[in-house]
């Protein structure tokens, strides 16, 4: 888009819960920014997309994602998984710091910017790791990693298993201003594991994970994040325990937000019967009772997030013997559509309870979201304050998207722009699709 | 009824009347082996490739002697988990043997649902000879056909089921086998070696070995493999035996006539006692014999069920 063109957006029905706005309106761009919600904006010369019955919402922000890039390339790289983002609606990813090199340096973010800077297609915010290597034992230079501008620290993939360093992380974290995102796995009891623990683990001969080895670790991380006074966030929750550890401590005070991801209120255990490799995920699809407490905690508000845990890998390493499989799905292209399907066309999130679980909140979460306000500029001038994700606000950057709310369409292998094509929905038919991706400004996809 | 099936993978995939078709077959089949010239040619013609991941005499004998009955083409191929580590995965092995244009893999393998995958992409009938800790098919039926012979019949008896459950492909597959037919099963195992909701695959569960034999017609002595002990789960191997061995002073308190089956190698002294294996009430060897008239069905029915399937088009055909 070139400076002064605009965009206009007219008719749809725009669904901005900062702003409680549930509404048909217009949406004027300039500028890379939103500048103008209302009724019959007219404008001349500028670019019209009709979204007359369409759901106009701002682009996704999904703070659980896997590029892979730099180190595992032939899985997903910056530009492809950016590009599967905006077809999914993903207008802002949080890069998980599980790369080769790990994020846990200077040298290897700026490595890691560098190629954001040249390749990405969609805004990308990095996680640095907590420790070195992500081993859980020495930790990274936080101070540094912050002010070269990582959004959080996490060991995804792992959790620190030592206590007494996990702590320390969490007031090194809170003195940096620095959110710590907990991928919640106690190792010891998980080890070698590869579907819930019951009768899932006992019908197919496999190694069961148990709810114990997630829940416990979020129990502990609660406690240690009340004790540092520390921000936390649970990455994929998963199991019923966990959604209660959380409401207790949020009903506490403590300053702790969670997210799940669609195939966590969507699949069952079940789903894995046939030694399906798509279905193994890390934490594994758990009950119908988990799932059923996943939907209550995303209900209720008790989990903030849905967030896809976009997990590339390659078809060789899936094709093979279930238990030597990796675990993850891909998730950026389905996750939108699962949610419409499964949460608001069920009855469990309106329109503006799905945009807050999937732009909002993680938004906000990541400091990303200000809400409008006036300031004075170095020269004392009175100014509307501009920039910010997850709302359509006047001021904010115009990371847009546009939705068909009943189009029905099917996940093949073959339509998806992501490297990989694990996912836990093929074959699957959902309701809802992305028309426009507004990322920026200008449109970066369009059906 | 006729058998359609192409593979043969676990007994939880079959009906009752599939599993009755296995052995009314191999009561066919049985009589073979007792002739002169022990040879029929229902499979004349035929390729068999015995596909084993894993170490195993019995179980690859008593396939190999039940392909060449039926007058089959046998190849045993022996596949160490170092060469997997190295080479082709277990789908283009497969495909491999298929482009030999062999018929039926006979596969054996320590990981859970190979079986499984391997039949979902070649085009060819598997038979899983065993798969990690999942299934046992022909194992389960062979001890099931040997109950049928020795009680006539399967419907309301009392099986126990005794061992390590948790690690056993042989008493999931008795399990579901036997609760298809009618029969109650009890599995009895400390504490470690008892696998989660097991109940919900129809067996109930004891920890005390006389409560386990007390009112059982029948009882199945799994082998304690010691050897594979990754997780510490195992009692010591004399306590084992204390508590649950079986010895001729415990089964004197069970049933006259039960039934003492055991899938093999037997650890004399550590399950079993060498008085109660070699005893009357054991059928541990007429198992063995069996097996072969259990396989021969097998080998025989999937070979048809995959004709069937290749006049449908219903299946890749060669």
């Amino acid at each position: 888009m070139t400076k002064n063109s605009k965009l206009l957006i007219k008719n749809g029905h725009i669904v901005d819960p900062a702003n409680n706005l549930d509404m048909v309106a217009d949406i004027l761009i300039e500028n890379s920014n939103i500048s103008q919600v209302g009724n019959n904006i007219k404008l001349n010369n500028a670019k019209i997309i009709d979204a007359t019955d369409k759901i106009v919402m701002p682009g996704l922000v999904d703070m659980h994602v896997h590029l892979r890039e730099p180190g595992r390339e032939d899985k997903e790289t910056i530009a492809s998984g950016t590009e599967a983002a905006l077809k999914g609606g993903v207008t802002t990813v949080l890069a998980m710091p599980n790369t080769q090199p790990a994020v846990d340096c200077v040298e290897n973010l700026r490595l890691l910017k560098s190629i954001i800077k040249e390749t990405a297609n969609a805004n990308v915010f990095i996680v640095g790791a907590i420790t070195k290597e992500r081993e859980g034992k020495e930790f990274v230079d936080i101070a540094k990693l912050k002010k070269e501008g990582i959004a959080a620290i996490s060991d995804d993939g792992s959790s620190v298993d030592n206590d007494k360093l996990m702590l320390k992380a969490l007031i090194k974290a809170k003195e940096y201003k620095v959110l710590v995102i907990c991928h919640c796995e106690d190792k010891l009891l998980t080890k070698n594991g590869a579907v819930n623990l019951g009768f899932t683990s006992t019908r197919l001969g496999l190694r069961g994970i148990s709810n114990e080895s997630e829940y416990k670790r979020v129990e502990r991380d609660i406690l240690l994040a009340e004790r540092a006074k520390a921000r936390l966030h649970i990455a994929h929750v998963s199991c019923r325990q966990s959604v209660e550890l959380i409401a207790k401590a949020k009903r506490k005070g403590i300053r702790v937000t969670a997210e799940t991801a669609p195939q966590y209120f969507s699949l069952s255990e079940e789903a894995v019967l046939r030694y399906d490799t798509n279905m193994k995920v890390n934490p594994p699809l758990r009950s119908k009772d988990d799932v059923d407490a996943i939907r209550q905690g995303l209900k209720d508000g008790v989990i903030d997030v849905i967030a896809s845990d976009h997990a590339p890998h390659t078809k060789n390493e899936k094709d093979i013997e279930f238990e030597r499989a990796e675990f993850g799905v891909i998730g950026l292209e389905t996750e939108l559509a699962v949610s419409i399907t499964e949460l608001v066309n069920k009855g469990i999130l309106d329109w503006m309870g799905l945009v807050k679980k999937m732009a909002l909140n993680p938004a906000k979460i990541l400091g990303i979201y200000k809400p409008p306000h006036q300031f004075q500029d170095s020269k004392g001038i009175l100014r509307n304050w501009c920039g910010g994700k997850g709302t359509l606000s006047v001021g904010s950057d115009a990371d847009i998207i546009v939705v068909s709310p009943n189009k029905e369409w099917r996940v093949e292998k073959e339509g998806f722009a992501s490297k990989s094509k694990n996912s836990a929905f093929l074959g699957r038919k959902l309701v809802g699709m992305v028309e426009y991706t507004i990322c920026n400004g200008k449109v970066a996809y369009k059906l | 009824m006729a058998w359609t099936k192409k593979d043969l993978l676990g007994l939880e995939d079959l009906s009752r009347e599939e599993i009755e078709l296995i052995l009314t077959t191999a009561e066919s089949f049985k009589e073979v082996s007792t002739r002169e010239i022990k040879k029929v040619p229902a499979l004349r013609g035929k390729t068999v490739v015995n596909l084993f991941y894993e170490p195993s005499t019995r179980t690859r004998v008593s396939f190999e002697v039940a392909a060449k009955r039926l007058s089959a083409d046998v190849i045993n191929i022996a596949a160490s988990e170092s060469s997997v580590r190295k080479g082709e995965t277990l789908i283009d092995t497969g495909r491999n043997i298929e482009a030999l244009k062999a018929d039926i893999i006979v596969v054996r393998h320590n990981a859970s649902g190979a079986a499984e995958m391997l039949a979902r992409n070649v085009g060819i009938s598997v038979v899983n000879a065993g798969d990690g800790w999942h299934e046992h098919p022909t194992q389960a039926l062979l001890d099931i056909f040997t109950l049928k012979e020795k009680l006539g019949k399967i419907e309301g008896l009392k099986v126990t089921i005794v061992g390590d459950i948790a690690h056993s492909r042989v008493a999931r597959s008795n399990i579901w086998g036997l609760t298809k037919l009618g029969a109650e099963v009890l599995v009895c195992a400390p504490k470690m070696l008892i696998p989660a909701a097991i109940e919900q695959m129809g067996a109930c569960v004891t920890h005390n070995i006389d409560d386990a034999l007390r009112d059982a017609d029948a009882i199945n002595v799994l082998r304690m493999q010691f050897e594979r002990d990754e997780e510490n789960a195992f009692p010591k191997q004399l306590g084992y035996f204390k508590n649950f061995g079986i010895t001729e002073e415990r089964l004197k308190k069970a049933k006259k006539n039960i039934i003492v089956m055991h899938p093999g190698p037997i650890n004399r002294g550590i399950e079993i006692s060498s008085e109660v294996a070699d005893g009357l009430n054991s059928v541990i060897l007429e198992q063995v014999t069996n097996g072969i008239a259990v396989r021969m069905s097998v080998l025989f029915l999937v070979a048809q069920g995959r004709d069937t399937k290749d006049a449908t088009g219903n299946s890749p055909s060669l």
